[in-house]
């Protein structure tokens, strides 16, 4: 399946996250340095697409422009309708705090604030906190006993479930995920993907994972690849 | 809004987990407020308590009519002026004893006031009350307050005489009591005599001549100029002024290192509320929204300090502005709304200032680019550069000001740019000592230290230029203090060198006196002075000088002792002839005097040409002064005044002489002094004069120890990564502390180093700049590497003290935080 059909295939279903030819280089010290030349992505609602690639590729960069958290050069995406590429800083923020969750390889928490606090901290700001909601989540991704606690006083794999849980909480429409199990041992990242989808399932999300096992791209979906600046699917 | 309490709610649970980082930013903006406020609240009250003594009564606001010869005159005159059709109104004017302290009584006629002094006066029912009998005796709440007497009490004068009944006038100033002419003709033993006549209205023109009235018995005195306190005090209150500013200049940099380091650490707090959609403004309104609260705490904290420091210095300063320059200070100290808005208002622009630069930088920066220690903190080269071009605009800012300015605020400007320009220019000297040891060193952890020492070397500095401008601010005020004590106490010992003064109340004691001295035994030498006033402007634009012009004979006294700075050969042997005369240094400053060149002085019998062979220090002194010959000055100023003597005897006779003088003359007697008491008298004076100075440069190195502490606790936290490699393999936590106190000791003594050539340019600054224009003299530049140690040793001490708590923490810091450094390690 060409990616182009993908797309059209995707907004036939009605696509949750729709992208297209975008492109994205950063200043090197030698001239502009592309890493994404135009690339065309699409997800419907409720599935989930494990991205690919070699270190470098542009996933983290991809991730971070469908995350508003960077400016692309050309090309578009489409969240649910929005243009995200068309959207100020003010918008961006109000996607990201109602629209997405998101999970990365460290930075998540914030130091100062209790497991149950960084846990309900998206959704307050979101203005979308649901207690019962926050526990069921604590619950199933045995936080419940930890929540007075400061993340330091927790392991990297505890601390990777907290990022799902507030990443979930408000229940976004699409969770975005950059190897969210990379700081994790094998049998910790299985266990905290198997949550993250299976959470993501509960809330109606999407999924767009970055990683680099297959083993794990295999619970997903779909796979994709990123290769010299354009993505295979 | 729900967004920015989330959000502000958010940052500020960063305060909670590093209560130490909360308290060093805390205490920074407090200790800046307090050191202002304070300085703030002291000029305050002198200014108001100056303003209260010069409207009181307005007795100097009038012309007036003195004994031509000085002390008192007989009541008949002012009733035969009445008569001859002159608004005068009389004053008698004395000294009583209180308890242990002297009160300046004076005794006026309501009625005949002039306006502006009447209306200061009592009316209706309680002028019955004061006209008496019994009278009333007027004075301040705060007189009251200082008497411990209620209204209504009558405090005992000596043995007989008690004061009429107490009474509360709000506008007299501190220290006077007034009571009916009548009473205070019976109070001060002066029957039917006056002191002075103010002239409540110019007579009108066809009222006969003053001479023809009473003769030549009065002459008239025109109303206070008084721009010589007003100038004086404000001088010591720019003094002061400089001196909080200072402080708060170091509290801003203890501020500023504070939020520069907690915007630093709260970085991955605010990346992480940006990525998760927290919007750009809700957060700006809340970090806005916490540096407000922040400041406004710490603004209150610190005025309260403030208070407190003020209300500790205010009776050392009323003591020693009223000994330098007779100004009275309330001993209370009040607050002014206006005091409360200047002092918020700093801590809030010190608030914003520190954080400025963090700020901006935060909210500019895109989202993804906050963490990066990188983007945040620009390459460390870059950062030098920027710090020396800042330097180098400040200190050119100095010369500028030194060079171009002429006044006191010049010679400020360029201390303060002196001052800021060294600062930012110290870690240039640090980060080349630090490249050299690390080029220089052999062993990898040796290596190691310096290179992370140069890293250290921004999250550190602002502490460091808080240190050295303590540090700088203490040699400089040190040395210019001590200088001045050494000087000081060596000139009051050659100047005086007679062991009594007095001032004897006529001339016809004077006389009496004289003779009576002759015939004493233990008296070796009697020399009567004779002392005239004049005016002198520099220059057309200028409004005239008092200078006072001493006559005294030639005597072994003087020409053995009188300490002069320069001088012609035989100066008193010129002076002795009669057509040459020494100069006060501020008088030659003023008309711009030299050696040789010649004055022409105005005296009442036409113009006395002198030639100048001599100048002499009059520290504190605030009249020019010119010294003559005693019988030149009376053939040129036949109605000089001749009161003044200096007596020569042998020490443990004097005390016998004044003795036998007051009782056999009395009241003929208006004023004795024993040398020794003078002598202590003025310096405790000056001790309490720079007792204000000690306490805030004190103060200022306190401060910079919170600021060094601050620093070092904050970076602490961002140390252990950076240490966790070394631990891991096999650096012990020992000798890694060890390391970090000799890192520390090291960037404290280098900064006192600094400090030394700093400071003495400081003092330099302070001795012939400032004060030359604030004063009209100079202090002798000296320097005093005791003190240097002493800076040096404090320095070190300061650097250990600011490090103990840290290093100790790291010294103690459980493996298991090592460790994590690991864990989050891909
Ligand atoms: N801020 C930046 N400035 C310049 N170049 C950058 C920047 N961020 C990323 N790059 C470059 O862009 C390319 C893609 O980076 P990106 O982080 O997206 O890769 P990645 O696929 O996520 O790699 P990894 O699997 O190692 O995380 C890399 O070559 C990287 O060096
Ligand atoms: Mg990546």
């Amino acid at each position: 399946m060409s990616v182009m059909s993908a797309a059209r295939d995707a907004a036939v279903n009605g696509a949750l996250l729709r992208v297209t030819g975008l492109s994205k280089s950063y200043r090197g010290p030698q001239g502009p340095l592309p890493v994404l030349r135009g690339v065309d992505l699409a997800l419907a609602a409720g599935t989930s697409l494990a991205l690919m690639g070699e270190s470098g590729s542009g996933k983290s960069t991809l991730l971070h422009l469908v995350a508003g958290l960077d400016h692309a050069d050309s090309g578009a995406i489409r969240i649910d309708d929005v243009e995200v590429t068309k959207l100020d800083d003010d918008g961006r923020a109000a996607l990201r705090r109602k629209t997405l969750g998101v999970v990365f390889q460290q930075f998540n928490l914030v130091p100062s604030l209790t497991v149950g606090d960084n846990l309900a901290l998206q959704a307050r700001l979101a203005g979308r906190y649901d207690c019962d909601w926050r526990d069921a989540l604590a619950d199933r991704l045995g936080l419940s006993a930890l929540l007075d606690r400061y993340p330091e006083q927790l392991s990297g794999g505890q601390q990777q479930r907290v990022a799902v849980g507030r990443a979930l909480a408000p229940r976004p429409r699409l969770l975005l995920a950059d190897e969210p199990t990379g700081n994790l041992d094998e049998a910790t990242g299985d266990a905290v993907l198997d949550l993250l989808l299976e959470l993501s399932a509960t809330a109606g999300a999407a999924v767009l994972m970055v990683t680099h096992s297959a083993l794990l791209a295999a619970k997903l979906d779909r796979r994709a690849t990123l290769a010299g600046g354009r993505l295979a699917l | 809004m729900r967004q920015f309490l989330y959000a502000l709610a958010t940052l500020a649970s960063h305060w909670r987990r590093r209560p130490g980082q909360f308290a060093a930013l805390f205490v920074g903006l407090a200790i800046a407020t307090a050191l202002w406020s304070g300085v703030a609240a002291l000029n305050d009250q002198a200014r108001r308590s100056y303003d209260h003594a010069a409207g009181a009564l307005g007795l100097g606001a009038s012309p007036s009519l003195v004994a031509a010869s000085g002390g008192f005159f007989v009541q008949d005159m002012f009733i035969a002026l009445r008569r001859a059709g002159w608004k005068v109104s009389p004053i008698l004017e004395g000294t009583i004893r209180l308890g242990d302290k002297s009160y300046r009584l004076v005794g006026v006629e309501p009625l005949t006031l002039p306006k502006i002094s009447s209306a200061k006066m009592p009316t209706g029912e309680a002028l019955n009350d004061f006209l008496g009998p019994p009278g009333r005796a007027l004075a301040a709440p705060q007189t009251l307050r200082a008497l411990g007497l209620a209204m209504g009490a009558t405090p005992r004068i000596g043995d007989a005489d008690r004061l009429p009944p107490l009474a509360i006038a709000e506008d007299l100033s501190p220290g006077m009591i007034v009571v009916d002419i009548g009473v205070a003709q019976r109070l001060l033993h002066r029957p039917a005599r006056l002191s002075r006549l103010l002239i409540a209205e110019e007579p009108a023109p066809d009222a006969p001549a003053l001479a023809a009235v009473i003769g030549e018995a009065l002459r008239r005195v025109e109303a206070d100029e008084a721009p010589e306190l007003a100038k004086l005090t404000d001088s010591f209150h720019l003094n002061l002024t400089a001196f909080g500013l200072l402080a708060y200049v170091v509290g801003l940099f203890i501020a500023h290192a504070s939020f520069g380091l907690a915007f630093e650490q709260r970085l991955p707090i605010i990346r992480t509320l940006r990525a998760i959609g927290a919007s750009l403004r809700a957060l700006t309104f809340a970090l806005i929204a916490e540096l407000t609260l922040l400041a406004l705490l710490a603004g209150v904290a610190g005025m309260i300090g403030g208070y407190l420091i003020a209300a500790a210095l205010l009776p050392d300063m009323a003591a020693s502005l009223e000994g330098l320059y007779g100004a009275e200070l309330d001993g209370a100290l009040g607050l002014a709304p206006s005091w409360w808005i200047s002092g918020i208002g700093m801590a809030l622009i010190g608030a914003v200032i520190a954080a400025a630069s963090g700020l901006v930088k935060t909210l500019r920066l895109p989202v993804l680019a906050i963490a990066q220690p990188f983007a945040w903190r620009e390459a460390q080269r870059h950062w030098l550069y920027r710090q020396a071009a800042l330097a180098a605009l400040a200190l050119l800012g100095a010369a500028a000001a030194l060079l171009l300015g002429e006044g006191l605020e010049a010679g400020f400007v360029s201390m303060a740019g002196l001052l800021l320009g060294a600062a930012l220019a110290l870690p240039l000297p640090l980060a080349a000592m630090l490249r050299l040891g690390e080029r220089r060193a052999r062993g990898p952890l040796t290596k190691w230290f310096f290179a992370d020492a140069l890293q250290q070397l921004p999250g550190l500095s602002l502490a460091l230029m808080a240190l050295l401008l303590a540090l700088s601010t203490n040699i400089g005020v040190g040395s210019m203090v001590e200088g001045f004590r050494r000087t000081f106490a060596q000139w009051l010992d050659q100047r005086l060198v007679a062991e009594i003064y007095f001032e004897a109340a006529s001339e016809t004691d004077a006389h009496r006196i004289e003779t009576w001295l002759a015939r004493r035994e233990d008296v070796a030498a009697i020399l009567p002075l004779c002392k005239a006033k004049t005016t002198r402007r520099a220059s057309a634009i200028e409004t005239a000088w008092p200078v006072e012009i001493v006559g005294a004979p030639p005597h072994e006294t003087f020409s053995a002792h009188f300490p002069l700075l320069e001088t012609r050969a035989d100066a008193w042997g010129s002076v002795a002839r009669g057509d040459a005369a020494l100069v006060s240094e501020q008088l030659a400053r003023r008309l711009r005097l030299e050696l040789g060149s010649h004055l022409n002085i105005p005296t009442p019998t036409g113009d006395w040409r002198v030639e100048i062979v001599g100048l002499y220090p009059d520290y504190g002194a605030a009249k020019g002064q010119l010294r003559v010959d005693r019988d030149a000055l009376v053939s040129r100023w036949p109605d000089a005044r001749k009161l003044d003597y200096m007596l020569r005897a042998k020490a443990e006779s004097a005390p016998d002489v004044m003795l036998a003088l007051q009782s056999e003359f009395g009241a003929g007697v208006a004023r004795i002094i024993d040398q020794a008491a003078l002598k202590q008298r003025s310096m405790t004076i000056f001790e309490r004069t720079f007792a204000v100075t000690a306490a805030l440069d004190a103060l200022t190195l306190v401060v910079s120890a919170i600021a060094l502490f601050a620093s070092l606790t904050t970076l602490a936290a961002a140390r252990t990564p950076q240490l966790a490699p070394l631990w891991a393999a096999g650096v012990s936590r020992r000798s890694l502390s060890l390391l970090e106190f000799v890192r520390v000791t090291l960037f404290a003594a280098a900064t006192a180093l600094v400090s030394v050539p700093l400071g003495l340019a400081l003092a330099y600054d302070l001795v012939a700049i400032v004060n030359v224009r604030a004063f009209g003299w100079r202090l002798p530049f000296h320097v005093f590497p005791s003190q240097w140690l002493e800076v040096f040793a404090l320095a070190l001490l300061t650097a250990a003290l600011a490090a103990l708590l840290p290093i100790r923490r790291l010294a103690r810091i459980a493996p298991a935080s090592l460790l994590a450094v690991f864990a989050n390690e891909r």
